[in-house]
């Protein structure tokens, strides 16, 4: 590799300052520091440092993501087949493994590279201006950001999405580390927002509209997400027959059994639906250690026990289903995992921790069944967590605070009588 | 019975080329030096000029703020030069040792009957009061202040850090008489040893109070165990001192000599022969390196590799420092795919678990090269300093509080405790490379001329 690192060595001038591409020169550092770790050593302060740098975890995290990307790929093509009858709910795994892949890659790919394109772009564009060297932070964005799209959203409004996020709620503070916000979730609220009509529409399995006009949807197939049901039973008592048939569902051997939603074969974001898969993301990242485990424990006890209480109450349809079927429905899972651990935006003691999971996880399930207009509940939550992280952590750095104080005030004390 | 205190937070790095429990004298040095910036916020003032005959115990410098500390040679011989930095700043004062040993004799002492003005006279005029330093601000102790207490580490867990059982070994005598000097010192709260669990060397040892930790680096670092045995607090001011200057003390009243021994890890894995060396404070590197050459591919570090100071082949032992380790530069770029970030990394230590090397049984030692494994960040990961940092306190939020400025925060958050080598393991396991402890340094600087 001595060879790879002549070259670079030997075009280094030309971008460095003075040379013809010196604007180009936050490319090439990237570029350079992305296949060779320099050879900087430590100067004042420790000799040694530790084998993890930002480019491993972040790498790790992307790591974690690809078995939801995977699944979430296969399962876009599995939905379309399944929207136009070309397979039944019966035979799920073994039927078009290719074709499902082919059609779901043909849809994902292009919102992943718009996505990167669009972000890193910007990033090159702020690193390039502020001569700071690109931030890693990005390269796990810029992954979340597509899993959390309905799989026919327009590219451009993926484009815009990624822009308003990068630049509001990250660049505008200082780059990565310094965002109150989730990136990724700032884009997927900003959609929600921005162009409601079009997201809360037929988008979430491919082609779906154009199969309905066509008369190519298999009858009772509405394409609506599990929670998009859910949150029409709202408002109407228990026993109404549409609220019986859409709860029916929810029925072992329904569309949304919790089979099915724990495994990931309904309708939903790219990378949201299947439970397994973002649950096999969780291990690697407690394992290594990368994600917070208090906070996605907590986080998933929050919305066990919200569940729970929404049991106790019971007073229509929605509250009555089991708070474990609530939990592997909708970006629930992946929230938890993947963007409730986003440690710049989370609580950053480890008290917090706790805290800040557990209330991300309660208000989930609160905001999606109490306010139908908001089925994904999870992305509402994470955000307000995020804005109320920096209070939590002052509140148990401030109890830290006191007892200090406490112990010097009756150090004091006994000088004085002494 | 002492209480025990078991230190659950912290971190062995498992470095090759520990120093192994043989100890030799060093082949004497043809140059020794006292460096005043081994000794922070000392500002020097020269007794002595280029060509003067010193014996040991001669006063090369004094303190600046408190002209009663003296600044000694540890050797006879002749002044060969000071060396200056930038604005003239004095980096060292280089002896050029003879062969005649030559001493300063001092009146002897028995601390037991003298009262505590001839004691502290005694070590400031015999040059020992230069090794105390005191908390809050990890600096050189002022001798007008009367210490709430003085406290001694009893072992040292650093990496490849001597063994102090070996550094004290037939010392124990001395040891007693400079804890009793201390005794007479140190206000209300008396001396405190923190001793390693199930280590007896310590056992005959009056008139100090001894707190038994156990645990893994830094339970040895004199700050931790101040924290769990006796904390400090906004207003106090106490003193540290290193076990072996306390023998020095006992030798310096008992005996009438100065003679600033220390018994020196010499490891690392680029160290010929990693074991313990008997030396006198600023010898020459060369004489404890055993032979080593390539000094151009070597960082050689006086002291620990985690707070030492990268002092070149041709450098001196610090002031302060009993370690010498010899480890690899890392200056060459390491490809992704065969030995960066992403490689398999099986020979990659870490102490989060993003490398495989965390499986390896615990025995495995690893060569680690001075690279900082990647570039520095903004903070980003989160979890990664308190699992290392053995303190009620917040550290990255004391850090972000230094890094605003913010006077008020720091003091909150809890800098009086704290010395930047407290924060060294912090700063090794930082995903993001950002210099903490430099940090530390330049909070408890501003601090410090905040107050006055």
């Amino acid at each position: 590799m001595k060879a790879l690192h002549n070259i670079l060595d030997s075009i280094r001038p030309h971008f460095e300052e003075g040379g013809k591409l010196s604007k180009f020169w936050v490319v090439f550092d990237s570029l350079e520091t992305f296949a060779f770790t320099p050879g900087h050593t430590n100067k004042n302060g420790v000799h040694i440092r530790d084998g993890v740098d930002l480019k491993r975890t972040m790498f790790l995290v992307i790591l974690a993501l690809v078995p939801a990307l995977l699944f979430g790929t296969w399962n876009q093509g599995h939905q379309y087949l399944l929207s136009i009858g070309e397979i039944s709910v019966s035979d799920a795994w073994n039927t078009m493994i290719w074709d499902k892949l082919l059609i779901g890659a043909w849809k994902v790919l292009p919102l992943v590279v718009v996505s990167y394109g669009v972000g890193l772009g910007i990033e090159f564009l702020f690193a390039g201006f502020r001569k700071h060297s690109i931030n890693e932070g990005f390269l796990v964005s810029g992954m979340l950001i597509p899993l959390i799209m309905p799989i026919d959203v327009p590219l451009w409004m993926v484009a815009v999405a990624v822009a308003f996020s990068v630049i509001i709620a990250k660049e505008v503070f200082g780059g990565t580390g310094m965002n109150i916000l989730n990136v990724a979730l700032t884009a997927r609220a900003f959609l929600f927002f921005a162009y409601p009509k079009q997201l809360s529409g037929e988008i979430w399995i491919h082609e779906v509209a154009a199969s309905k006009s066509g008369g190519l949807l298999v009858d009772g197939y509405t394409g609506a997400t599990a929670l998009g049901e859910l949150a029409s039973t709202v408002g109407k008592p228990i026993m109404n027959a549409d609220v019986t048939s859409v709860m029916g569902m929810f029925d072992a051997g329904g569309m949304y059994s919790l089979s099915n939603a724990f495994l990931g074969l309904i309708p939903g974001s790219i990378g949201e639906t299947s439970a397994l898969a973002i649950l096999i993301g969780a291990a690697l990242l407690i394992w290594t250690g990368i994600g917070s485990w208090k906070v996605m424990s907590s986080f998933l006890v929050g919305g066990l026990v919200m569940g729970f209480l929404f049991n106790l109450m019971g007073m229509n349809a929605y509250m009555t289903l089991p708070p474990i079927h609530q939990v592997v429905m909708g970006g629930f899972m992946f929230g938890m995992v993947f963007m409730a651990t986003d440690p710049v935006s989370a609580a950053q003691t480890e008290r917090g921790k706790w805290i800040y999971g557990f209330l991300g996880g309660f208000l989930s399930i609160m905001i999606r069944v109490f306010n139908p207009a908001y089925p994904e509940g999870v992305m509402m939550a994470i955000l307000f967590m995020n804005v109320m992280a920096p209070l939590i952590d002052h509140y148990v750095i401030q109890a830290n605070v006191s007892k200090r104080e406490k112990r010097a005030m009756l150090a004091s004390a006994q000088r004085a009588t002494a | 019975m002492s209480r025990t205190i078991r230190i659950r937070k912290g971190a062995n790095i498992r470095l090759k080329g520990r120093p192994a429990t043989s100890i030799v004298d060093a082949p004497p040095a043809a140059i020794y030096a006292v460096q005043p910036p081994d000794f922070t916020g000392v500002i020097p003032k020269l007794r002595v000029k280029e060509g003067d005959a010193v014996v040991a115990g001669s006063s090369l410098f004094f303190s600046k703020d408190c002209p009663s500390v003296q600044f000694s040679s540890p050797v006879s011989g002749v002044v060969k030069s000071i060396i200056r930095g930038a604005k003239r700043k004095i980096l060292a004062v280089l002896i050029e040792a003879d062969e005649q040993g030559k001493a300063e004799s001092f009146p002897i002492i028995d601390p037991k009957t003298a009262d505590r003005t001839a004691i502290l006279g005694a070590m400031l005029n015999g040059g020992l009061f230069a090794f105390v330093q005191q908390r809050p601000f990890a600096v050189a102790a002022d001798p007008a202040i009367t210490p709430r207490s003085i406290h001694i580490s009893g072992f040292n867990s650093a990496p490849l850090s001597p063994d102090m059982a070996v550094a004290l070994n037939g010392r124990m005598e001395d040891f007693q008489t400079g804890i009793d000097a201390l005794n007479q010192l140190a206000g209300s709260e008396g001396v405190h040893i923190g001793v390693r669990s199930n280590e007896t060397i310590f056992s005959g040892i009056e008139g100090a109070k001894m707190t038994q930790f156990e645990g893994p680096h830094p339970a040895g670092n004199v700050g931790v165990q101040i924290h769990h045995a006796a904390p400090l607090n906004k207003g106090e001011v106490l003193w540290t001192m290193h076990a072996e200057d306390v023998a020095n003390l006992g030798v310096l009243l008992s005996k009438g000599r100065y003679e600033p021994l220390r018994v020196i890890g010499a490891g690392g894995s680029e160290h010929p022969a990693p074991q313990h060396m008997r030396a006198l404070a600023g010898i020459a590197l060369t004489s404890l390196v055993g032979g080593h050459q390539d000094a151009e591919n070597t960082r050689y570090i006086s002291g620990d590799p985690l707070t030492g100071t990268d002092a070149s082949a041709a450098g001196f032992l610090g002031g302060l420092h009993h370690q010498v380790t010899l480890l690899p530069e890392g200056n060459e770029p390491k490809f992704l795919l065969t030995d960066g970030w992403l490689s398999p990394g099986l020979k990659k230590f870490s102490l989060s678990r993003s490398y495989p090397t965390w499986l390896m049984p615990k025995s495995k030692e690893f060569t680690m090269d001075t690279n900082s494994n990647g570039e520095e960040r903004a903070f980003v990961v989160t979890g990664q300093y308190e699992p290392v940092f053995p303190f009620d306190i917040y550290p990255v939020q004391l850090i972000k509080s230094i890094m605003a400025n913010d006077i008020d925060g720091m003091e909150k958050l809890g800098i009086y405790e704290v010395a930047p080598e407290d924060f060294a393991l912090c700063e090794y396991a930082c995903t993001s490379k950002i210099a903490v402890q430099k940090v530390v340094r330049d909070g408890l600087d501003m601090l410090k001329k905040e107050l006055g």
